[in-house]
């Protein structure tokens, strides 16, 4: 069956350009949190229509085994966004990501099997290089994410594998993909296409593979910039509009996500993509005092005496799954009458916004739930802070010491506050592997063990 | 000393001795201090011989000063720099004294500083009597009998007196508003609630950190700036708080008699400065008068006495915590130690010797306002901008040009088709930029899941495919709608689940 005539090339356009609003104004919902809630709609329905307009236009064929194809990828898509944990969220992204990545490649492979007629050489050319650029992009983005969500979901150790000569390796296989790209053009045949395939997947596990594990906020947006950058590539390569802009749309916002993330750990974009911390210029500052640590019954009498209290959260509250013993603690609190608030991070977690997603999910509101430039200023005066499972981001190093690895990374200042309860599992570092001076200050007290049980401990203790 | 000080006095190991009927005004009866194993003396003279310490409010008097022996300590108000006699006859005595004025203001010494203390209740009690012959509301109402307008209050001088005040006002639903010379502490006026009242003046600001966080007088030209803005807020304001006080020296005259003629009648100002002369020329000392066109001016200098529980607590708190830095060992022993800052700055007798007035203290009152870099001139300013703007200019042309040429090569080579291709991929990451800056940092991964499901418009390609005659093709293609779809129902659904959770308190 050719349902070819049920809608003209025009009408298909015409679709595609609703759908293309509909996907701008799904992604400008976002701005707040109650606007999101129409903008997904917005989405679902563009893609909708992209969908049935392609169908039931020009040169596509309905049959039995597309409908099952697709029902089949929807109930599956469905069952593992109904059964994710909040917490496997940025694995579950990562995941996501690759499967653009291998379509693309797969779509881009199949351009290069199907025959081509065109006009002028400069056609086929640009037609050639579009077919390289997508399946390149698609096959970086494809192991990519492959082993960052092997790492994220902990398949793979977090640490930074670093080869040796790992840039002169990185240069190497992007040149010859180059070379590769050049033979094709003169006509060398498909393997050169099949090989350079083979060469981008190493080349993506390879760079992701040398990134640690608190740079994998970078790194997912930067793979949510390049799934979008496939999917445009593709666009090209089929002259459809609609996947351009879409494509266009999706990694313009990985991109600026990257820039967030990269800004907010003062780094650049490139260092943190290349994997390894930037050179430091000398020793790292001597850290005087020693840790002191606390039990369950000196941080709620703390508490209890509090009148403003800030909770900062990190990936050890994700990892422990203390979301939602943190919000009964804030309810408590919050009904005691104290002020309750959370500054989070922009790179707190392992997902941008992973820590807002996580305390939503426990029922904070989000309107307690503040972003570190709103409510670094409100430390001083501030009674406690209290840390769970956060290290790098609250390291005052980072203005305190020239030579430290993070130095100038923008963090938040709680030990301004007059007392800090820091909640963690032991005397470790941070992913970074520095030593936090915040441990060691005079109002700082260490709250050991799991931030789940230490938390739960609490709670027996406030009513 | 109040009974719950005595208490505490005697965890450091003294024994305490009060007059008798001294707590009286204050509501404190004998019974109560014997209670707090108080021994109550029945005469004054008797308690000033028992007695090794005394503590006391007022300056003390020639007579009390003959009490005096060599072995004694005086703890007390004593105007040292206008009380030449009282220090002779201390000097003459050998007696330690330690006048509560000359506490440092230093963080460590606040507990002890009885002049803030003080001027808490001042400033408190002014609004109060304010209020008390004000013939209106403070706070602004809309009631069934008519539109309420809310008080307008001036608070002249935010030291501690004004500050208190600007609380008391602010909570009973005034306006206020309030100045100082000191431009750093509009911040803490902000804080209080009130509104800083600006003065363009940008010659001379004065750094309250180098005199000790105290106010230091002005040069005329500021001083004229600062009167000017005063007639402009006159005729708008109800109530007039007036705090400023120079350390050693007469009140400047600040509410002048033309700014009271052109008040409301009704209108009330309190002078809180009226023991040194007061800030208002109509101010009488110790009373209250009505002007000519009736604005009630108050000059009482006795605010803590008309609140005398309140300031007998605070007060019996400032000499307790003096008494137990006197006694480190908390043996009851008097360590009288003159190298401590606090101690050495508030006595101004010790041992036959007069000690004031006191070197600077080690530590600085008030971290020195930050060094602001030397202010930049407006012109500078223009011209630091001028050149960032330049700048800024230079690297986007720099960008366009270096675009432009990019798109005129491509456009030599690539077909019309292509380029029209082009120009809707140029134009969506634009779009893309400027929608994305938009989103709410606590809103990124919902917008990376959704951007997911978005990515999975690659679907379209794939169907694309599926017709082709090459089974490999129609394959891959296949496989590539499973997963794109997977990525599509997938991200949508996440999103959503994700977003139903953000709730608001």
């Amino acid at each position: 069956m050719n349902a070819s005539d049920l809608l003209t090339a025009e009408l298909q356009t015409a679709a595609y350009i609703a759908a293309t609003v509909l996907f701008i104004l799904s992604l400008g919902g976002l701005k707040d949190q109650e606007s999101a809630k129409r903008g997904v709609w917005f989405g679902i329905i563009g893609m909708a229509i992209a969908v049935f307009a392609t169908i039931f236009g020009p040169g596509v064929a309905i049959g039995a085994v597309l409908i099952i194809t697709i029902a089949i990828g929807a109930v599956i898509g469905a069952m593992v966004a109904m059964r994710v944990e909040m917490t496997g969220m940025p694995q579950l992204v990562a995941a996501l990501h690759s499967f653009v990545g291998l379509a693309a490649v797969f779509i881009g492979l199949n351009s290069d099997l199907t025959a081509h007629h065109f006009p002028t050489h400069a056609e086929e050319v640009i037609h050639e290089v579009e077919i390289f650029l997508g399946v390149f992009i698609g096959a970086i983005t494809f192991t990519g994410s492959i082993i960052a969500y092997g790492k994220l979901a902990g398949r793979i150790g977090g640490q930074a594998m670093i080869l040796p000569g790992r840039h002169v390796w990185n240069i190497v296989m992007v040149a010859a993909s180059l070379v590769l790209l050049a033979m094709y053009m003169q006509g060398a045949g498909s393997w050169t296409l099949y090989l350079m395939t083979l060469i981008a997947f190493v080349i993506g596990a390879h760079l992701v593979m040398a990134i640690g594990g608190a740079d994998m906020p970078v790194v997912v947006s930067m793979l949510n910039s390049y799934s979008g950058w496939a999917a445009a590539a593709t666009g090209f390569l089929l002259g459809n509009d609609l996947l351009i802009v879409t494509g266009a749309l999706v990694g313009s916002s990985g991109a600026i996500l990257s820039y967030i993330m990269c800004k907010a750990m003062n780094r650049h974009f490139l260092s943190v993509i290349l994997g390894g911390f930037g050179n430091t210029t000398g020793p790292a500052m001597d850290i005087e005092g020693e840790q002191i640590a606390i039990d369950a019954d000196g941080v709620a009498a703390a508490l209890d005496d509090a009148d403003s209290i800030i909770i900062v959260p990190g990936y050890g509250m994700a990892v422990a799954q203390a979301q939602q013993s943190v919000s009964e603690l804030t309810r408590r609190l919050r009904a005691k009458g104290k002020t309750v608030r959370f500054g989070i991070h922009p790179v707190a977690g392992r997902l941008p916004g992973h820590m807002n997603v996580l305390l939503a999910e426990a029922k904070v509101p989000y309107d307690i739930v503040l972003e570190m430039d709103e409510i670094n200023d409100d430390f001083p005066s501030t009674d406690v802070a209290i840390i769970i499972g956060s290290n790098d981001i609250v390291n005052p190093a980072a203005q305190e010491d020239p030579n430290s690895p993070i130095a100038g990374m923008p963090v938040l200042e709680v030990w301004k506050a007059k007392q800090v309860f820091v909640s963690k599992r032991g005397q470790g570092t941070g992913y970074s592997g520095i030593e936090n001076p915040l441990f060691f200050k005079e109002n700082t007290r260490m709250f050991y063990g799991d931030a789940k049980k230490s938390l739960d401990d609490l709670l027996t203790r406030i009513t | 000393m109040t009974p719950n000080s005595a208490l505490q006095l005697q965890k450091l190991g003294h024994e305490c001795l009060i007059e008798a009927g001294a707590g009286v005004a204050a509501r404190y009866s004998d019974a109560d201090y014997e209670k707090a194993g108080v021994k109550v003396v029945k005469t004054a003279a008797a308690l000033w011989k028992e007695a090794d310490i005394i503590a006391k409010v007022r300056i003390p008097t020639e007579a009390e000063m003959k009490r005096l022996t060599k072995d004694k300590t005086l703890i007390s108000f004593f105007n040292p720099a206008g009380n030449d006699e009282g220090m002779e006859a201390a000097k003459a005595k050998g007696t330690n004294v330690i006048a509560m004025e000359m506490v440092p203001r230093i963080s460590r010494a606040q507990k002890m500083d009885a002049l803030s203390s003080m001027a808490n209740i001042a400033g408190y009690r002014a609004v109060i009597e304010a209020g008390n012959n004000f013939g209106r509301f403070f706070t602004g109402q809309i009631t069934a009998a008519g539109k309420v307008p809310p008080a307008k209050v001036l608070i002249v001088g935010a030291g501690v007196a004004g500050l208190a005040a600007i609380g008391a006002a602010t909570s009973l639903g005034a306006q206020v508003y309030a100045f100082d010379v000191r431009p750093e502490v509009a911040e803490q006026i902000e804080s209080m609630g009130a509104e800083f009242v600006y003065l363009d003046f940008t010659d001379e600001t004065q750094d309250g950190a180098a005199t000790g966080g105290y106010a230091a007088p002005s040069s005329p030209e500021f001083r004229e700036a600062q009167l000017a803005k005063f007639r402009e807020l006159a005729p708008d304001m109800d109530i007039v708080i007036c705090t400023a006080l120079i350390p050693g020296r007469d009140a400047p005259k600040l509410w002048l008699e033309d700014m009271v003629a052109m008040q409301k009648p009704g209108s009330v100002v309190v002078d809180l400065a009226a023991e040194r002369g007061g800030n208002c020329d109509l101010t009488v000392m110790d009373e209250k008068i009505e002007s000519k066109n009736g604005v009630t001016i108050i000059g009482y200098t006795d605010f803590p006495s008309r609140m005398a529980t309140q300031a007998s607590e605070l007060y019996a708190t400032n000499i307790r915590h003096m008494l137990s830095d006197l006694t480190p060992a908390k043996d009851g022993k008097i360590e009288h130690d003159m190298e401590d800052d606090v101690i050495r700055g508030a006595t101004v007798a010790f041992d036959g010797a007069i000690t004031f007035p006191p070197p600077p203290p080690k530590v600085k009152a008030i971290a020195a306002a930050k060094p602001k870099a030397p202010e930049k001139t407006p012109a500078e300013k223009a011209a630091a901008e001028a050149a960032a703007a330049r700048k800024a200019g230079r690297q986007q042309v720099t960008l366009l040009v270096l675009g432009g040429l990019l798109m005129a090569l491509i456009g030599m080579y690539a077909p019309a088709s292509f380029m029209q291709h082009f120009i809707v991929f140029a134009l969506a990451v634009f779009v893309g930029f400027q929608v994305i800056w938009g989103v709410a940092h606590a809103l990124h991964t919902p917008l990376m899941a959704v951007t997911n499901a978005i990515s999975g418009i690659i679907i379209l390609g794939a169907l694309l495919q599926l017709g082709s005659g090459n089974w490999v093709v129609t394959l891959l293609a296949g496989i590539s709608v499973l997963i794109a779809t997977i990525n599509v129902v997938g991200g949508f659904m996440v999103t959503r689940r994700m977003l139903q959770m953000f709730q608001k308190s």
